[in-house]
Formats: structure tokens, sequence, C-alpha cells
């Protein structure tokens, strides 16, 4: 059984990658590459997976699950400037794939092994899922 | 692996009749949609792709070059048009959303090569939804 909670957070950023050109980036990433930056209203969706418990009845405490993911993700990254304000992201583009990448990162440790996937909207136009490093 | 999902809109026009069946058989089997001068939808289109993720970019899948393939290969073709009468696959074929589906996964595929690097990244399946009650999924796997 499948089981999904969705948060939301905003955050700013930037994509570009100091060792190309600046049309390099901008044929890469498009407006994205804006070195001012910009911001999203970010969608996440955390899926576990696993049976319900016989006694409770449920796959995991989803108020556990929601404060497992605000103090691993929605703390640090809300109404922040990734590139700036967020450690992976000083060094690591943070493209919806690798945000995806560290939020799993972030969760994996305390929700392994239900963590089935991980779902980022940049916005209601654009999504990535991220299954781990073993799918 | 990333699955990374695109949605893209398009309006077009649309009638279902079946030229081997009969003018009351298709009125029975395609209702309004049958109805004689075609009538059209609001589509809402996923693009869904997988790939790794490539260390020098971030990137799964370059958005830019995904846009314009499927700009040039489906929306130029058929946004704001009437599939019966101005898309060639509908000539003979109904434009039912199964059929569109099929067209449009068609046209992603034999497109991909040039927009693409080799293997990488795969078209994974598409969704069209006619409207919000009627979704249509076509994957690789059929």
């Amino acid at each position: 059984m499948l089981v999904t909670r969705r948060v939301d957070f905003s955050a700013s950023h930037v994509c570009r990658n100091p060792a190309l050109s600046d049309d390099e980036n901008r044929r890469l990433y498009g407006p994205a590459a804006n070195p001012y930056g910009h911001g999203h209203n970010y969608v996440l969706e955390v899926t576990l997976e696993g049976d319900p418990d016989p006694v409770t009845g449920m796959v995991m405490d989803l108020k556990e699950l929601k404060e497992i993911v605000n103090r691993q993700v929605v703390e640090p990254m809300d109404h922040r400037f990734l590139n700036y304000e967020v450690e992976p992201f000083k060094t690591l583009i943070p493209t919806p794939e690798n945000i995806a990448r560290v939020i799993w990162d972030c969760l994996a440790p305390a929700l392994a092994p239900r963590l089935h996937s991980v779902r980022l909207w940049e916005s209601p136009d654009l999504s990535v899922e991220y299954f781990g490093e073993a799918a | 692996m990333i699955r990374l999902t695109r949605r893209y809109r398009f309006c077009a026009s649309h009638r279902l009749h079946a030229p081997g069946l009969s003018e009351s058989e298709n009125r029975a089997l395609y209702g309004k949609c049958n109805h004689p001068f075609g009538h059209g939808h609001n589509y809402v289109l996923d693009v869904s792709v997988r790939g790794p993720v490539d260390p020098d970019t971030g990137l799964a899948v370059e958005l830019e070059a995904l846009d314009r393939l499927v700009g040039r290969n489906i929306l130029e073709a058929i946004d704001h048009r009437n599939l019966n009468a101005e898309v060639e696959a509908f000539r003979e074929a109904v434009p039912t959303s199964e059929n569109l589906g099929l067209e449009i996964y068609r046209r992603l595929s034999s497109g991909w090569g040039s927009a693409f690097p080799p293997n990488r990244p795969a078209l994974e399946k598409i969704r069209i939804a006619e409207t919000e009650k009627n979704i249509f999924e076509i994957s690789s796997h059929g």
C-alpha cells in the first residue's frame, strides 16, 4: 500500500553552472539561469510503501511523518534562497532533479525502508519523481 | 533515475465518426461526440521522461529541448486545429483521445533521437486529459 503526504514550501534559486558560459547556461536552463534568481511555490509529495500495522491500522503515524518532513525539509528550505542558504546547494545546482534527490537523502535516514518516492512540483506544469539510488 | 513530468495544453476540435459504421450506429456509439459539425476540448498533455541526472548540469532532461520538441512536433500541428480536417493521421483514423494519444506518442518518438543525446533520457509515458473526467495514458511498454 502507498501512503502520500503533501506539504508545500516557497524558495528561491538560480540554475547556473559556473563552468559554462552565459550563453550555454541560458540554453540549458532557460530563464532559470537569471543570475539574480527567482522563486517557486514548491509542492512536495512524500510517498511511503508498507502494510498497515495490525494494531494501529496505519502504515505510519501521519503526524510523525509530518513532523519529520517539516523538520528535515520544510524548516531548512522554506523561504530561503537555496543556493546561498541550504548547504548542499552551495555547490550542487538546485535543479528540480537535484532538489528531489537532496530531499530524499534528508528523509531516508528517518523513513527507510518505507520511503517509496518523493515527487517535487516546481509548478503545476513541472514535477520530478525520485525513487532512490536503487531504482 | 528521475522521472520528470512536463505539462502542456492545447485546444482542438474533432468529430467522432467511424466510416465503417452506419449513421445510427455512430450516433449510438459516440453520442454527442458524433454531432455533425464537431466540437472541441482544452486538452492537457503530460509528458513523462525518465533518465539519470547529468552530474555536470544537474538535469535529467533538458527542458528547453523537450519544449522545442513538443512545440515543433505536437503543438504546431494540433493546437487550435480541427483534427479531422487538418491532421493527416485523422483523415482515416477516428480522432478519439486513444488515437490522438497514439499519434502524439508516435510524433514524440520519431523526433526523440534528434532532440536528445543518445540513450538519455527515455520517453516513459504520456497522459492526455480530454476533460478533467476523461484521462488516457500511453506508456513505452504498451
